[in-house]
């Protein structure tokens, strides 16, 4: 395994990391990272943060500098698709013309924005957040007193609605559902954002669906019809109503795609030379019976560590990792440790109205996840106590 | 432009100009310093750009109260010089820094 080449695809998070690790563990062949993108690899996290708000560059963005991926004679094959993958043969056809051969394949692919699939979306005032050049182009409409609309009360559309407000923009989300982020969090968390949302000055309409866009298509501003009636008039409107993993690649090859790349504990797709990583793939649920797809820095970058590890050495035990992620909005600092999705009972810790507080989540006694908002310390022990009642269950796993 | 001098627990000595704006964790990343995750690309939330300041020409921002939360769980030891280094912004002033970096940061 030192010497056959490796190609992965997509040089997000995940693609970039795999790469860098498998030098790290000595792989000394043939290395090349096909991306879509025109940049070097970058960190989006900052795309709906400081990067929007104007306070960090490009500069700040880059992963590693292309000297030093040069240096560890990893190939940016940049500005370039996949377009194929000829199992067969063992190969990945490239929208440049040409072909990369593969001794193993890694598809790190991530998401894409969904858009809504209502009349009038394409209008060049909807926007979604995804590159760094979706989040160069939005930077340039949030001047102070334009009208935001954001759809879509998720990790993206509030962090959005928060940088929008400090640069003095009007907005207003739109929400389906009847609270914030109610998929991810737990209720005290979910309420202390609104609250914040609230004070701030963010208009929040729950429980409404967008039927149409309006706008005349050359004209800067448009309409945004709800199904009440309402008509929220906008100069630019921002969707952020979820991604979906980019499969195509995954399902032009045959290979088992179900929102998602299917791939084993290993990460393995059912082609052995075939491996998927993070926010494109569903992989088993450690600590569970189904199977996850996350869209997390952790999850990109654990899941490239992996299987760089499970590549170079020989049989490693199952991915494990406790997911964590994050979220900056006005002055809280949100961190989840673990998943909290489906608790049946939580405790807070903390006084919410101190800004200061942790809620832990369980499920029938059993810990699921900690949310912690401006307690790193919290935290960041979460994460160690959720990675020691993995450990036994991995160990009893590997021993079956 | 800054001079800025990571040092292993090793012995070894990594030395970059650093531009000016960036901060001394995304000096490190994108050169490939070893032992700086930088996790949270910088938002203070992760303590995986744990530093300990040798060296400073001049003073360094304050720790604020979420640095120093963060900075009392690192998972090597908390030290006086301790710094997150994605909250040190580099300056043209803070030419000739020198940073050791930790044994561990998860
Ligand atoms: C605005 C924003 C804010 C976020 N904030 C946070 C946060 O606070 N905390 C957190 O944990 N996570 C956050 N995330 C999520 C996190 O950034 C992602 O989960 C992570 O980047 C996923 O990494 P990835 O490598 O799997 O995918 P991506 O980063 O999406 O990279 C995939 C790359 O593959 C390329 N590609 C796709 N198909 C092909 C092909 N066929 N050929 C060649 N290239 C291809 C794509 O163009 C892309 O460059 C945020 C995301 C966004 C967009
Ligand atoms: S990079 Fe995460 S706290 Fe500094």
């Amino acid at each position: 395994m030192t010497g056959r080449p490796i190609v992965v695809v997509g040089g997000g998070q995940a693609g970039l990391q795999a790469a860098l690790s498998l030098r790290e563990h000595g792989f000394e062949g043939r290395l090349d990272v096909v991306c879509a993108e025109s940049e070097a690899p970058y960190d989006r996290p900052p795309l709906s943060k400081r990067f929007l708000a104007g306070t960090a560059g490009t500069d700040d963005l880059t992963l590693r500098a292309p000297a030093f991926l040069d240096d560890r004679r990893i190939s940016l094959v940049q500005d370039t698709h996949a377009v194929a993958v000829d199992r067969a043969d063992a190969s990945v056809a490239l929208s440049s013309g040409g072909s990369l051969p593969y001794d193993r394949l890694i598809l790190a692919t991530g998401s894409t924005p969904r858009h809504l699939p209502v009349p009038g979306s394409a209008h060049p005032a909807v926007r979604v957040l995804r590159t760094v050049d979706d989040a160069t182009r939005l930077r340039t409409k949030l001047q102070p007193g334009s009208r935001v609309v954001v759809i879509g009360a998720g990790f993206t559309g509030l962090e959005v609605s928060a940088t929008a407000r400090g640069l003095g923009c009007e907005v207003t989300v739109v929400e389906a559902l009847d609270r914030v982020i109610a998929r991810a969090l737990s209720r005290p968390v979910s309420e202390h954002l609104l609250r914040l949302h609230r004070e701030n000055g963010v208009r929040i309409l729950f429980g409404r669906q967008v039927t149409a866009l309006d706008g005349v298509p050359r004209e800067a501003a448009v309409e945004v019809l709800l199904a009440d009636g309402t008509r929220l008039p906008a100069d630019v409107v921002v969707v952020g109503v979820g991604v979906r993993p980019e499969t195509a690649l995954a399902e032009t090859a045959g290979l088992d795609v179900a929102d998602g790349v299917v791939v084993d504990e290993h990460l393995r797709t059912g082609d052995p030379r075939i491996h998927a990583i993070g926010d494109c793939a569903r992989f088993p649920d450690p600590a569970g019976t189904g199977s996850l797809r996350l869209e997390s820095v952790q999850n990109a970058t654990d899941q490239g560590k992996y299987v760089a590890a499970f590549l170079m050495g020989a049989d490693a035990p199952g991915y494990t990792a406790v997911p964590w992620f994050w979220t900056d909005q006005y002055a809280a600092k949100l961190q989840i440790a673990g998943l909290t999705t489906g608790h049946d009972r939580c405790e807070t810790d903390g006084d919410p109205a101190s800004g200061r507080f942790s809620v832990r989540c369980y499920q029938g006694g059993r810990l699921l996840g900690v949310e912690s908002v401006n307690r790193p310390a919290d935290h960041i022990k979460a994460r160690r106590e959720l990675a020691a009642l993995r450990a036994p269950a991995a160990a009893a796993a590997a021993a079956v | 432009m800054a001079t800025v001098t990571y040092r292993q627990p090793d012995g070894t000595v990594t030395v970059l100009d650093v531009p000016a704006g960036s901060t001394v964790m995304r000096g490190a990343l994108t050169n490939g310093v070893e032992g700086i995750e930088g996790e949270c690309g910088g938002d203070g939330i992760c303590a995986t750009c744990h530093v300990y300041v040798d060296h400073s020409p001049v003073p360094l921002p304050e720790i604020d109260e979420n640095e120093g939360e963060l900075l009392d769980c690192t998972s090597s030891p908390r030290k006086p010089n301790s710094r997150l280094s994605c909250q040190l912004p580099v300056t043209e002033e803070l030419d000739s820094l020198v940073v050791t970096l930790p044994a561990t940061q998860v």
